[in-house]
């Protein structure tokens, strides 16, 4: 396993650096504040000095004789003249300051004390606390030593400390300066440092307040030559500059004896200087900032937050063989594959190493060159480099083709173009699930979108209206086994989410199954062939029906072609209008779905059946069948949808929502009754005859009132407009059939849109006493207060378009809030969850092989396996072992009307319960 | 707060905890195959501890607490949690 692997890393520790340390690994001392030298050589000794390591290429390292790329860098080092703090260690400084004495620098607490801090110490280890509990423990030594008033060894009072921030130490008010402060740490034995959480070994504890300053390397720092051939210098050599410069400033003072005053000014600054090159920005102290008033980004900015070190390099690093364009949608697709460009082909490459079986393939393929033309109008791979065995890359050129091809030999590296069947990982941000990013097999076609079949939108939440996809390719063949066992789309189509499918048909495709299945409509052989002519099915179409000598063949029948021999199921549709007593097979709306021996007896094919989250037939041919078997069904519906909404038409408008003059009229009246109840309910309110509710004033007794009857106009208004949308409406069928839109959506573009709401109420800002100033101060009618009697389609007045865009605009915050804060929500969850990991014993466990949970999930079911979450479905065992028997017992138990639970009932109810919510996809709108 | 008489694991939301004896406790880790370490913990201090102090006697660091909840997926399910030393504040 560690193959290769000449060193290792065993084990490593952070510790503080001591003043001798940062002194031995300096290359040089920095003495000058200035860097280059009026020839623009890098003066000695000064930031520049070539010591430090190169950054300009040609040169050579003073320090260890490489150049650019090999030498690592040298630290230098400056010797402050007076000590100053560290501000990242403030407050462990304040911590020993208080828990030790100003005296004799004794930890403040009687031997037994100590010794019985450091066991509790040492029984954490044993019981596998971590670096957290020592921590804890050591902040609490600290705190119980830093009541003591006097000190139990010399018995000296002590005085309070105080931290004036950011790094300013006070003793009772009085200023102590970092170098007191160094000297109180200096006393501090280092048997007195266990307890408080330090080893002495590694750490001591005036090493915290800085004698010298490590420099960093010039390639940590590099300057930039801009084109006018002006020097442009690095935040941190600018910070450093003003470090030395004050420093010299400070020795100089110091050394000619210049008043106290100045001395003390002099070595603030030099704290401030030296805070900010830590952190620049420490409350409490301004921000250094560039001549143009752009805060420096020193230490810590660096680091720090997304765009910091580790963050945007170390957990997450800019990657090759990855392409980039706008997605679209190609239904001829299979759900394992994705279209990619030509353009994006010739750039991507896959390495192919040479042996004796594939040099001709290979050679061939040199010899088309990095750009080959179009053969018979079909796509050629070619080559953009090969690798020689000694690691040296050459480029194929139409020039050079010829001659390497004939060089090439076993044991070189052909990186060869993308081409069909290749395998690439597909990915869409952002990535909140594992099904955010899928291996799919490369279809190489002309265009310039990536392209994949419509059942995979879901698990991307793609869309089409300029979303962007990301396509990595797998660089070996151990990559490539890997994605293909565990990543690969078909084995995805099960969401751990809810144990559902996630992948299948949406829109278009519930439409056109519908239009197939629905009440069994018979199709010419024209229509026929026209349906099916991409479809793959394994047996042979049933005989013909003879309707007027021409042959026809039922919408049952094609679709029963691609479902699986064996099926047997049995449910209600989508657009079951869930009756109160289910007439089953005698249904006039066609809505009982009956499969027995994979024929498709009576029903209708819809989201139901086939739709992402919520299909039936898709979850049981995963399921039984296999992640084959379900593939092939998803790409087999996919293209008898495609075909049978084709041969049938489809289409839709704004006359869709036409409704007669006499159901307008209805409408109308059935909103001024509303409304005249509303004034009415007003009216007694302020006449105080309104009953109060329990639990409630007297205003929101009104408003839940009033709210109850505008909500009943609204649904009134929806019923009558739906009684003259019926079926053979296509804004209808989309509706009912879960391909896209509801009913309430049409009912609010036909019959009447309704109450606007913020926060759940009826509008009530903007005004004094009113919303708008068309109302009177204080009215409380249903206009006033935001209800809108018109319907899209009708169009709306001026106030209510106004309180309609008031409802909106709290939907659109509430969007961008909720997408922040949800995505920060997940961000922790993930690096709280991240490096738990399921072991072979069934348990789950973290990186420190502690136990987190001692059966995974407490019932070790996979949630992509499970049915709806729950471990295995009696009902569908029962159907299956029972077949036609189970509709028996249940005919039986129905009539018998005895407590027996009935089968095929409960079953039906099941179905409702799992009934799930699906995610509004937003409606039009921008990416 | 003054220390109330009420016992929390009569509570509905508290579940159910048992001190192991040494035995029980050595018999499930080798069963677990892991060392006492590699459990979860529970502060010595915690509310339930103290009621199962009133009941046991004073229970040292490095015992094993079973503790039996409802679960939503199995049913109920056993947890086993490790004494360690509570910490103030």
């Amino acid at each position: 396993m560690m193959r290769g692997v000449s060193k290792r890393i065993g084990s490593i520790r952070f510790a503080a650096l001591s003043p001798e340390e940062i002194r031995r690994m300096s290359a040089t001392k920095i003495i000058t504040a200035d860097t280059y030298d009026d020839d623009g050589f890098p003066i000695d000794m000064g930031l520049m000095d070539p010591h430090l390591g190169v950054i300009e290429p040609g040169l050579r390292c003073k320090t260890c004789g490489n150049k650019v790329d090999e030498c690592p860098g040298h630290f230098g080092h400056i010797d402050l003249a007076m000590p100053v703090i560290h501000v990242g260690l403030v407050k462990e400084i304040k911590k020993l300051l208080q828990s030790t004495c100003r005296s004799c620098g004794r930890l403040l607490m009687t031997k037994e004390e100590a010794a019985e801090a450091s066991k509790e110490m040492d029984a954490v280890d044993d019981l596998g606390g971590d670096y957290i509990d020592y921590r804890l423990m050591a902040k609490e030594t600290a705190k119980g030593a830093s009541k003591k008033e006097f000190c139990p060894h010399c018995g000296e009072p002590q005085e309070k400390i105080t931290l004036d921030k950011p790094t300013t130490f006070r003793e009772n008010g009085h200023k102590l300066t970092p170098k007191e402060v160094r000297e109180r740490l200096e006393r501090i034995p280092d048997e007195d440092l266990p307890p408080l959480g330090i080893n002495p070994e590694t750490c001591r504890p005036e090493w915290m307040v800085l004698t010298a300053l490590a420099v960093p390397p010039v390639t940590v720092r590099p300057s930039i030559t801009l084109e006018s051939g002006d020097r442009s210098e690095d935040d941190l050599t600018h910070k450093l500059v003003d470090v030395l410069r004050i420093n010299q400033r400070l020795r100089e003072n110091r050394d000619a004896g210049a008043p106290q005053l100045i001395v003390e000014d002099l070595w603030e600054l030099l704290q401030y200087h030296v805070t900010t090159y830590f952190d620049n920005q420490t409350s409490g102290i301004p921000p250094a900032r560039h001549r143009s008033g752009r805060p420096l980004k020193t230490l810590v900015q660096r680091l720090k937050g997304k765009e910091g070190r580790f963050r945007s390099n170390l957990s997450g690093k800019r990657v090759n063989f990855s392409a980039r364009t706008v997605i679209s949608p190609d239904p001829m697709l299979s759900i394992n594959e994705v279209g990619v460009p030509y353009e994006a082909a010739r750039e991507l490459t896959v390495p192919v190493h040479v042996t004796v079986s594939n040099i001709e393939a290979l050679r061939q393929m040199i010899l088309n060159g990095n750009e080959p033309e179009l053969r018979d109008g079909k796509y050629v791979p070619g080559v953009n480099y090969i690798i020689r065995p000694d690691g040296r890359r050459v480029k194929i050129t139409d020039r050079n083709a010829e001659l390497v091809a004939e060089g090439l030999e076993p044991g070189y590296i052909v990186e060869r173009h993308l081409m069909d069947k290749d395998v690439v990982l597909f990915n869409r941000q952002p990535s909140l699930h594992r099904m955010s990013m899928m291996a799919h097999t490369v279809r190489v076609m002309p265009g310039k979108t990536f392209r994949f079949n419509l059942c995979v939108c879901p698990p991307y939440n793609a869309d089409f209206d300029g979303d962007e996809m990301n396509l990595h390719v797998l660089q070996s063949d151990e990559a490539r086994a890997e994605a293909m066992i565990l990543m690969r789309v078909q084995e995805h189509i099960m969401s751990p989410r809810f144990g559902g499918p996630i992948i299948g048909a949406i829109h278009d495709h519930i439409t056109g199954t519908y239009m197939l299945t629905h009440q069994n409509p018979l199709f010419s052989k024209q229509e026929v062939l026209s349906i099916l002519t991409n479809v793959h099915y394994g047996k042979p179409l049933p005989e013909p029906h003879l309707i007027d000598g021409k042959e026809c063949w039922g919408g049952h029948e094609l679709f029963s072609l691609i479902l699986p021999d064996d099926l047997r199921m049995t449910f209600r549709a989508s657009i079951c209008q869930n009756c109160p007593t289910c007439k089953k097979e005698e249904c006039e709306i066609d809505a009982f779905v009956k499969i027995r021996n994979g024929v498709l007896l009576q029903g209708t094919i819809d989201e139901k059946a086939i739709g992402s989250f919520k299909g039936r037939i898709l979850d049981k041919i995963t399921r039984d069948y296999g992640p084959d078997a379900s593939r092939e069904f998803l790409d087999n519906v996919t293209k008898i949808a495609i075909g049978a909404i084709m041969v049938k038409g489809f289409t839709t408008g704004i006359d869709d929502e036409d409704i007669p003059a006499e159901a307008t009229a209805q409408i109308t009246d059935a909103l001024n009754v509303a409304i005249r109840k509303v004034s009415d309910l007003v009216e007694a309110y302020h006449e105080g005859i309104l009953e109060q509710m329990p639990g409630r004033t007297l205003d929101e007794t009104l408003e839940v009132e009033v709210m109850k009857v505008l909500g009943r106009a609204r649904d009134e208004a929806g019923q009558i407009a739906g009684r003259h949308l019926g079926m053979h409406n296509s804004a209808v069928i989309m509706a009912r059939s879960g391909a896209r839109g509801s009913m309430l959506n049409l009912s609010q573009m036909a019959g009447c849109i309704g109450q606007q709401a913020v926060r759940g109420e009826r509008l009530s800002r903007g005004y004094w006493n009113r919303t708008l100033p068309h109302f009177k101060k204080g009215d409380l009618g249903a206009e006033a207060k935001g209800f809108v009697k018109n319907s899209y389609k009708s169009g709306l007045t001026p106030t209510e378009f106004f309180f309609h865009s008031m409802g909106g605009r709290e939907g659109l915050v509430d969007t961008a809030v909720r997408t922040s804060r949800s995505g920060y929500m997940q961000r922790r969850l993930i690096s709280a969850l991240e490096d738990l990991k399921l072991k072979q014993d069934g348990t789950v466990r973290n990186t420190a092989d502690m136990i987190v949970q001692l059966h995974y999930g407490e019932d070790g079911i996979d949630p992509t396996r499970s049915v709806h979450g729950d471990a295995v479905d009696v009902d569908d065992i029962l159907s299956e072992v029972l077949g036609d028997e189970a509709d028996l017992l249940a005919k039986i138990g129905e009539t018998k009307q005895i407590g027996y639970a009935t089968v095929e009932k409960d079953l039906m109810e099941t179905i409702e319960e799992e009934e799930l919510e699906e995610p509004e996809y937003d409606m039009g709108g921008d990416d | 707060m003054a220390e109330s008489d009420f016992n929390v694991l009569t509570h509905t939301l508290v579940p159910e905890h048992h001190l192991m004896s040494e035995e029980e406790a050595q018999q499930k880790l080798s069963e677990l195959k892991i060392t006492k370490d590699q459990l979860p913990k529970i502060r010595k201090g915690d509310a339930c501890i103290k009621v199962l102090e009133r009941i046991h006697g004073p229970i040292s660091e490095g015992r094993i607490i079973r503790i039996v909840r409802k679960s939503a997926t199995a049913g109920s399910f056993e947890v086993y949690r490790l004494v360690v030393k509570d910490v103030k504040g």
